[in-house]
C-alpha cells in the first residue's frame, strides 16, 4: 500500500471558542490542513467522554485528535484538562484493545492560531498515515480500500 | 456504596475466551456512580472487547443492557427472554449481581467484569476510601463518627497501637491518616475525650463474617401466607 494514495479518517474534537475558530481561521487564510479530516464543534473538550472517543475508533476512525484551549485558558477552567486525562486513558485503553495509543492526541491552541493549527493537524494526519489504517473501518459496501 | 474497579481488557478477554455473543450487563446504582459499571462504563468496555476481537480475529459480539439494580430479581427480570440468545452473560454488578443474575437464571453463564472492593465513597472526586467492613456491631457513637475496623489496619478498639508517627500517619500506610489520631482529634473537638479513656471490652466479632454467612429477617416485611384450610 502506498502511503499518499491512504486517506485516513481523522477525527477532531474541536472546542468552538479556540481550535474551532483557529481551524476556520486556517480555512480563510488558505492554510491547507487535511480535508479528510472531520470536524465536529465541541462547547468546550470538556464535554468529551471515553465513550466518544472510543467509538469514533470503532465506527472507523485511524486516528482521533482532541484539540482544546491553551492550558490555563478554559473558558470552562479545566475542561481542556480533563480532556487531556480522558485522552491519556484512551491511549492506554488503545493499547490494551491493540491500537497504537499515538492515534489518539491532544493538542492546546488559541483561537489566533490559525497556522498552528494547520501545522499541528498536518502532522497528526501525517503520524496517522504512517500508522495506516486501524483495521477497523467498517466493511461498507465498495469499501475495498480496508482490504490490505 | 459498594465500590468496585473494572478488571483488565485481558483478565476480561481471557474470561470471554471461546465466546461468540455476549450480553454486557451494567448495573445503575452503587457501580455506576463510581464509574465501573454503569450504562457509560457498559458501553467502553463492550465497545472495547468488539474492537480487540475484531483486530486479533476472534470477533465477538457484545451487546448492551444496563438495569436500574442487578441485586434484585424484579429488575433483572429485564434478560429473561434474551439470554437464549447468548454465550455468557457478563456483570458490571458488584459480586451480589452478578450472583442474583447466575441464581435466577440457571442456564446462563455469568462473568464478573469488576472486582468489588469494599463499602466506602468519594474524599474527593476520582478518590474513593473504605468507609465500613460491615461488622454488624456499629461503633461509631464511641469513636465520633470515624470508624477504626475499617479505617485502622489492625482494628484497634482501645486507642492507637504506638506506631503513629509525628504527623498523626498510620505505621501500615504513611499515606493515610492514623485512624485513632483522627479519633482522638475528632473527641477533642467534641469535648468528649474522657470517654475515649474508658477500657472497651474485646469487639465480639460473631456479627461480623467470624459468625458464618449473614442473614437479616424480617417478618413484617415477609410475604404473608394464608393458614391452610383456613
Ligand atoms: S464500626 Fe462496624 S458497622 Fe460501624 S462503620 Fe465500622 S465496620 Fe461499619
Ligand atoms: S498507626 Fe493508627 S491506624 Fe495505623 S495501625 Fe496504628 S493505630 Fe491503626
Amino acid at each position: 500500500m502506498s502511503e499518499t494514495s491512504y486517506e485516513p479518517n481523522i477525527v477532531a474534537f474541536c472546542c468552538m471558542h479556540c481550535a474551532y475558530a483557529a481551524a476556520d481561521l486556517a480555512g480563510s487564510s488558505r492554510l491547507q490542513y487535511p480535508p479528510f479530516m472531520k470536524i465536529i464543534a465541541l462547547p468546550c473538550t470538556g464535554r468529551t467522554d471515553l465513550g466518544h472517543l472510543l467509538r469514533a475508533f470503532e465506527d472507523g476512525a485511524d486516528g482521533v485528535l482532541v484539540a482544546g484551549c491553551l492550558e490555563g485558558r478554559c473558558h470552562y477552567q479545566v475542561g481542556n484538562l480533563y480532556a487531556k486525562q480522558r485522552v491519556n486513558r484512551i491511549a492506554d485503553l488503545l493499547k490494551q484493545i491493540g491500537l497504537a495509543p499515538e492515534r489518539v492526541r491532544m493538542i492546546n491552541i488559541s483561537a489566533g492560531m490559525g497556522a498552528k493549527f494547520a501545522e499541528l493537524a498536518n502532522e497528526f494526519a501525517r503520524d496517522i498515515q504512517a500508522l495506516g489504517p486501524t483495521g477497523l473501518r467498517k466493511a461498507a459496501a465498495g469499501d475495498a480500500a480496508n482490504a490490505a | 456504596m459498594i465500590v468496585a474497579e473494572q478488571k483488565s481488557l485481558d483478565e476480561i478477554r481471557s474470561l470471554l475466551r471461546g465466546k461468540r455473543k455476549v450480553l454486557a450487563v451494567g448495573c445503575g446504582t452503587c457501580v455506576a456512580v463510581c464509574f465501573a459499571g454503569g450504562k457509560r462504563e457498559v458501553g467502553v468496555l463492550a465497545s472495547a472487547l468488539r474492537m480487540a476481537g475484531q483486530l486479533d480475529g476472534s470477533p465477538v459480539e457484545v451487546d448492551e443492557l444496563t438495569v436500574q439494580r442487578q441485586c434484585e430479581a424484579e429488575y433483572i427480570e429485564a434478560l429473561k427472554d434474551k439470554l437464549a440468545d447468548y454465550d455468557a452473560v457478563l456483570s458490571l454488578g458488584c459480586g451480589v449481581g452478578v450472583q442474583t443474575i447466575a441464581e435466577h437464571y440457571d442456564g446462563a453463564t455469568v462473568l464478573p467484569a469488576l472486582n468489588t472492593k469494599f463499602m466506602g465513597g468519594p474524599t474527593e472526586q476520582g478518590v474513593w476510601l473504605e468507609r465500613c467492613q460491615g461488622c454488624g456491631a456499629c461503633l461509631l457513637d464511641y469513636t465520633g463518627g470515624i470508624c477504626p475496623i475499617s479505617r485502622c489496619p489492625k482494628q484497634l478498639q482501645n486507642g492507637p497501637c504506638g506506631g503513629t508517627d509525628a504527623g498523626g500517619r498510620c505505621e501500615v500506610d504513611a499515606t493515610m491518616p492514623c485512624a485513632w489520631h483522627l479519633i482522638w482529634e475528632k473527641m477533642d473537638k467534641l469535648h468528649r475525650q474522657d470517654e475515649l479513656l474508658e477500657v472497651r471490652p474485646p469487639k465480639d466479632w460473631s456479627t461480623s463474617r467470624d459468625g458464618g454467612v449473614r442473614r437479616i429477617v424480617r417478618d413484617d416485611l415477609r410475604k404473608p401466607k394464608l393458614e391452610s384450610g383456613a
